[in-house]
């Protein structure tokens, strides 16, 4: 064959052309995704007029007009109140939040021994912090002197009575120290009770089964301060004369067991989701009832519900809160009892104070499921089924 | 060969340490026996601190007179009532707070949960946020929030703030006119039922014809106009039987209509607000789990927009949203106990007060755990009931 030359092959490619016009930059953005129709272009009408309407004064009230130092409550009262403010003020009394930020944070712990909760607080997140990054090495040792020697530290740490430490009653800690330290022993008591539970609910052993069932569904049908009540009313009966435990240990008891009966179901919904042949599998190599658990079944029930977990967590951490009705002030408490002082109550200081303390929750509990979505991101061995 | 002969001498596993069957027993008979021993425990010590208290167990304290005030009830009740009586109203609030709560949070949660899966980018930034807030503090601090922060600084009652229909917003609540039955209005009742019954009726005819001919019939609005029509054409024959109570400003206080008491007003405000953000998000996983196929089929087919939306992506959504949806309920009813912390009289204050003054701890823990159980037991079997009717029914 010749070669000829009236063929054309084209030997560099053609630059791509831009998008046209109608299709690229803020005006095609602002078509597709704000007035795409007419009922698209009402509901953008209505969405603008909503922020409009709430947005500025949310900003003014929080950061513009808010009041962020000041001794008492003068500062952030109006005139008429009593106060130095014009008539009409209304902004974040700050203030009430900046005097309070230490009774916020440890409720009435003496203010000479704040060093503890706050030693307590930095080992906390010196061994979180490289438990949670994937790539920090030695997450077993990380694990234990988390779960393992940390709990002993920071109770010798916060109560104290011994190692010339003065002891601090559980009667006198509060705000966000009840409220971690709670949450942290709920979450790591509740995850291994849960999994003995729903491994006891799945188990053949008739008795066992029925006990496990009728525990979590009991707890899961009643409320957290039905179960609270229990604790701290019904507890002391069950003693013998005489004998009685901290208020504190019996609200850890109650929240615990309350998240354990919530965890269970979690993590029974992840072994049934595990296909039988794993089981089967597990049996026919000879491994017995705990290896076949704890190296089969376990760590692919427990990623496949990881969501759901974190979501329990989150919730305990929320239902901390409810320790109030008990007489417990965690941050939520400390914060609704510093209403009542006289030195600050104004129009805004309940405001400003829960403000406050939704921030915190906030923050924890947004935080937590992030993580969570990061982990299953990373855990995703894409062998969905 | 030899090796056999030893194996079929011992078919079993050597010893009965190892037989998984007599451990299982083995074992349950442990649990059993520190079980029936703790339980005797705590018996006997239940049993030696209620005499050293001196406090008689039973019930029959519920027949006893309760001695305390209530200041929200639905049924008649003052401080001579019985124990049992107040427990009583106490339940009803629960009820009636945990049913206004559910219904409200259902449709602002359906409202948001659609949202969020918008078109339109302002609409889902707004929902996003919604949820994301609620979702992520205790739904005691947003009760707080309404009770301390919005509620207890309104106006005071002199400077009631005006709404429409003559309402008035202060804060002792929120008041309303309250309707006033005639005589007659019973014939209203019998219209509403009628009209309902009706309405059921023709649906069903139409659906029958539909299925047999393929012609269509106005449904809807000939139920609406049914149920809206015939209790107005009762209102007309019967002489307009209806008149208001108008809620009227007096010097310190307003008179007349009916009155929201603010713990009222802020739980049920709050409950809602917080359930609705769990429930947007059930429902944006239930949308999201109907195939795309499926919109893309009946699409296809020459379906619009709305038919797609409600004949073909509701019906199946609603199959994955309807057992978490019971568990939200049942969360919203087990967090109206919150309801303590404002001093709203439900069950768990009342049965609270009940314990405190007579001392009965186990007979008080019992009821409020028996009443919650029965109360969840009760949505659950009725959420199960609407799931079988959702259900896929499979050919």
């Amino acid at each position: 064959m010749q070669e000829h030359d009236l063929s054309f092959v084209r030997v560099e490619m053609a630059l791509a052309q831009s998008a046209p016009p109608s299709e690229r930059g803020l005006g095609a953005w602002i078509r597709k995704n704000l007035i795409a129709s007419t009922g698209d272009t009402i509901l953008t009408i209505i969405g603008i007029v909503l922020v409009a309407m709430i947005l500025p004064q949310v900003i003014n009230w929080a950061f513009i007009s808010a009041q962020w130092t000041g001794t008492d409550r003068t500062v952030c009262a109006t005139v008429a109140q009593g106060g130095i403010q014009p008539d009409g003020w209304s902004g974040a009394c700050w203030a009430f939040v900046n005097a309070k930020f230490g009774q916020f944070m440890f409720g009435r712990y003496p203010i000479d021994e704040r060093w503890r909760p706050i030693l307590v607080a930095i080992l906390f997140v010196a061994l979180l912090v490289p438990l949670l990054i994937p790539k920090v090495p030695r997450k077993g040792l990380n694990a234990i002197l988390l779960f393992g020697a940390l709990p002993v530290v920071a109770f010798i740490l916060l109560v104290g009575g011994m190692f010339g430490l003065p002891l601090v009653e559980t009667s006198l800690w509060g705000g966000l120290l009840v409220t971690l330290s709670l949450s942290f022993v709920g979450i790591a008591v509740s995850l291994p009770v849960g999994i003995v539970l729903a491994l006891g609910r799945r188990s053949n052993m008739p008795i066992v089964k029925m006990l496990c069932i009728i525990f979590i569904e009991t707890v899961r049908g009643i409320p957290l301060i039905t179960v609270l009540f229990f604790a701290s009313v019904m507890l002391p009966l069950f003693l013998p004369a005489g004998v009685s435990f901290d208020k504190f240990l019996r609200a850890l008891i109650g929240v615990s067991l309350f998240a354990a009966a919530y965890m269970a179901e979690v993590i029974r919904g992840g072994l049934q989701a595990i296909p039988r042949g794993q089981y089967e599998g597990a049996d026919s190599l000879g491994l017995g009832y705990w290896q076949k658990m704890g190296l089969i079944v376990m760590p692919q029930a427990l990623k496949l519900v990881i969501p759901g977990i974190v979501n329990t967590f989150i919730g305990m951490f929320k239902d901390t809160s409810l320790v109030i009705v008990i007489s417990m002030f965690d941050l939520l408490g400390v914060v609704k009892q510093n209403f009542s002082d006289a030195n600050w109550a104004t129009a805004q200081t309940a405001r400003s104070g829960l403000v406050f303390a939704a921030f915190v929750f906030w923050l924890f509990c947004f935080g937590m499921s992030r993580y969570s979505m990061f982990t299953e991101r990373r855990l995703d061995t894409g062998h969905k089924r | 060969m030899a090796s056999q002969e030893i194996l079929r001498e011992e078919p079993s596993r050597g010893s009965f340490i190892n037989d998984p069957k007599i451990r299982g027993i083995f074992f349950q008979a442990v649990v059993v026996i520190v079980l029936v021993a703790l339980v005797w425990w705590i018996a006997q010590n239940v049993i030696a601190n209620l005499t050293r208290l001196r406090i008689a167990s039973g019930f029959g304290f519920l027949n006893s007179r309760a001695g305390f005030d209530i200041s929200e009830s639905a049924i008649a009740y003052s401080s001579d009532s019985t124990y049992g009586r107040a427990i009583l109203v106490g339940f009803l609030n629960t009820v009636i707070v945990a049913v206004v709560g559910i219904i409200t949070a259902t449709l602002i949660g359906f409202i948001i949960g659609i949202g969020r899966l918008s078109h339109n980018w302002l609409i889902r930034k707004i929902c996003t946020i919604y949820v994301e807030v609620f979702r992520n503090i205790p739904p005691l601090l947003v009760i707080f929030f309404w009770y301390s922060g919005v509620l207890a600084v309104l106006p005071p009652p002199r400077e009631s703030i005006n709404l429409p229909f003559s309402s008035f917003l202060n804060q002792r609540g929120f008041y309303f006119p309250r309707a006033v039955w005639g005589d007659g209005s019973w014939l209203i009742l019998v219209a509403l039922l009628l009209g309902i019954a009706m309405a059921w009726f023709v649906a069903r005819k139409a659906r029958q014809r539909q299925m047999a001919t393929g012609q269509q019939f106005p449904v809807f609005w000939t139920s609406t106009a049914l149920i809206i029509g015939l209790p107005l054409l009762a209102y007309a024959l019967s002489g307009f039987p209806l008149s208001f109570d108008y809620p009227k400003q007096s010097t310190f206080n307003l008179t007349g209509g009916f009155q929201v008491r603010p713990e009222f007003l802020s739980l049920y405000l709050a409950l809602s607000c917080y359930t609705a953000a769990f429930i947007a998000e059930i429902v944006r996983a239930g949308i999201r789990g109907v195939n795309k196929g499926q919109t893309e089929a009946a699409a296809a087919l020459g379906l619009r927009a709305g038919p797609i939306l409600r004949l073909v992506v509701i019906p199946q959504a609603m199959r994955i949203v309807i057992p978490p949806l019971t568990s939200q309920y049942l969360n919203l009813t087990k967090n109206s106990s919150l309801a303590i912390a404002i001093g709203y009289p439900d069950l768990t204050a009342i049965a609270g007060t009940v314990l405190n003054q007579t001392g009965q701890a186990v007979e008080g823990v019992v009821i409020m755990m028996a009443v919650y159980l029965a109360l969840s037991l009760l949505t659950s079997a009725i959420m199960n009931v609407v799931n079988a009717r959702m259900a896929l029914v499979e050919r």
